[in-house]
């Protein structure tokens, strides 16, 4: 980064919160840049369809979603730079990001850098990753045309990419280690209703099994009973949750045991002066609706925080 | 997206790729694949970054299912460095730039 440039906002991350974060801030006229390693859109590029987003009866497809998100936002003149944030430094006046290749400074930073899938954590899983282990069906799903496959959840993410994997696999096994799933109603529906899906509930997987050719199968284990069994499939597309992404993030900036950020309602981080949005915030409801308002609401007290304090 | 960076096919594989000279970065993609568009901005720029040191090359593997078979691919975005015709480092899914430079920087040497 050049010179002393010193912005009034540094967003942190290209997803709906963030971008939302851009399209307030830039309305505002705030001297504002978003940091974004890759293309925009977050965890909305892994999705096919989205159905709960308000103003699209039909639904709307995730990248064009996220297309239109960033087009709004560069509208009003949002600047957006390709760079990877390794770091925070939030001891001076001013608080510096720093980048993989040098560092920016600024007065405000709003933090959306949000989070990645769990994984397992089984044997089997590491070593099988891209080799029929998978956390995108949209992405992978084609590699499976009329096979069979397993998908380990139980949530609303879970049960989607079943379905979507219902397109190409002969059959899709449901592993879920509760005896109800906990998917939203609707969803779950669906799934009951589809011929290709089987439920296999209260059950673990202990073990992807598989070799240089990839996956072979899965180790189950009944959490009731114990008896473990083994079921045969060539691809495990895992759906257990997310994490944050926040490796980045000094200690100063509060976090719940998982990793994720502590804020009140403004949005305000236990840093003052440093806000946080979307899937990278401690709450109970993660989805884009949510995120966008985290991000409009993380803007605005951004704007309000450069007013009364610098 | 510019078009600066060359798509390889099923036929064009083993002179574009195993043939060459230069490490070669296959970035295995395809179009449903959200992910792979996140990282396409970032391979660009390894194409920018590295210039004479790396060739770096798309391969679609809905149009071209006989190399990803042949490499076991079953998962996308996935990069391969080739170095001598052979592969010398693989990476699963969208990943930072850090990660990718890092990778190529142990083949280069």
């Amino acid at each position: 980064m050049a010179g002393n440039k010193i912005y009034d906002v540094i967003i942190i991350g290209g997803g709906p919160a963030g971008l939302t974060a851009g399209l307030y801030a830039s309305r505002a006229r705030l001297d504002v840049v978003l940091f974004e390693q890759m293309g925009f859109g977050g965890q909305l590029l892994t999705y096919e369809k989205v159905e709960n987003y308000p103003g699209f009866p039909e639904g709307v497809g995730a990248f064009g979603l996220a297309e239109l998100m960033s087009a709004q936002a560069l509208r009003f003149g949002l600047q957006v730079k390709n760079a990877d944030v390794v770091g925070l430094d939030l001891s001076g006046k001013t608080k510096k990001v720093i980048l993989a290749n040098g560092v920016a400074e600024t007065r405000t930073i709003i933090i959306a850098s949000g989070a990645c899938p769990n994984r397992l954590g089984v044997k089997g899983e590491m070593e099988l990753t891209g080799r029929g282990v998978s956390y995108c069906a949209v992405c992978d799903a084609p590699f499976f045309r009329g096979q069979e496959v397993a998908v380990v959840g139980g949530g609303d993410a879970a049960i989607e990419e079943a379905l979507y994997l219902t397109k190409f696999a002969s059959r899709v096994y449901l592993v879920h280690r509760r005896e109800r799933l906990r998917a939203t109603p609707v969803i779950q529906e669906k799934a009951f209703q589809n011929e290709k899906i089987s439920f296999i509930l209260c059950n673990v997987v202990d073990e992807i099994k598989g070799g240089p050719e990839g996956v072979a199968g899965v180790a189950l284990r009944d959490v009731r009973s114990s008896e473990v069994s083994d079921l045969p499939v060539s691809g495990v597309f895992v759906f257990v949750g997310i994490k944050p992404n926040s490796e980045f993030i000094p200690e100063e900036i509060a976090r719940d045991p998982a990793g994720f950020i502590r804020t009140d309602q403004e949005m305000a981080t236990a840093v003052g002066g440093v806000f946080a949005a979307g899937d990278v915030r401690a709450k109970e409801l993660r989805q884009i609706v949510t995120a966008v308002g985290d991000g409009a609401t993380a803007a605005f007290n951004a704007g309000r925080y450069i007013e009364n304090n610098l | 997206m510019a078009g600066s960076i060359i798509e390889v096919t099923d036929s064009s594989f083993e002179q574009d790729v195993l043939q060459s000279d230069l490490p070669v970065l296959v970035d295995f993609w395809a179009p449903w694949c959200g992910p792979c568009r996140a990282i396409a901005p970032v391979v660009e720029e390894l194409l920018a970054d590295y210039g004479l040191k790396l060739k770096v090359v798309k391969c679609n593997v809905d149009d071209n299912p006989k190399v990803p078979g042949k490499y076991g691919i079953r998962a996308i975005p996935t990069l391969i460095i080739f170095k001598g015709g052979n592969v010398s480092e693989q990476i699963t899914g969208a990943v930072a730039k850090s990660q990718i430079t890092a990778a190529i920087d142990k083949v280069l040497g």
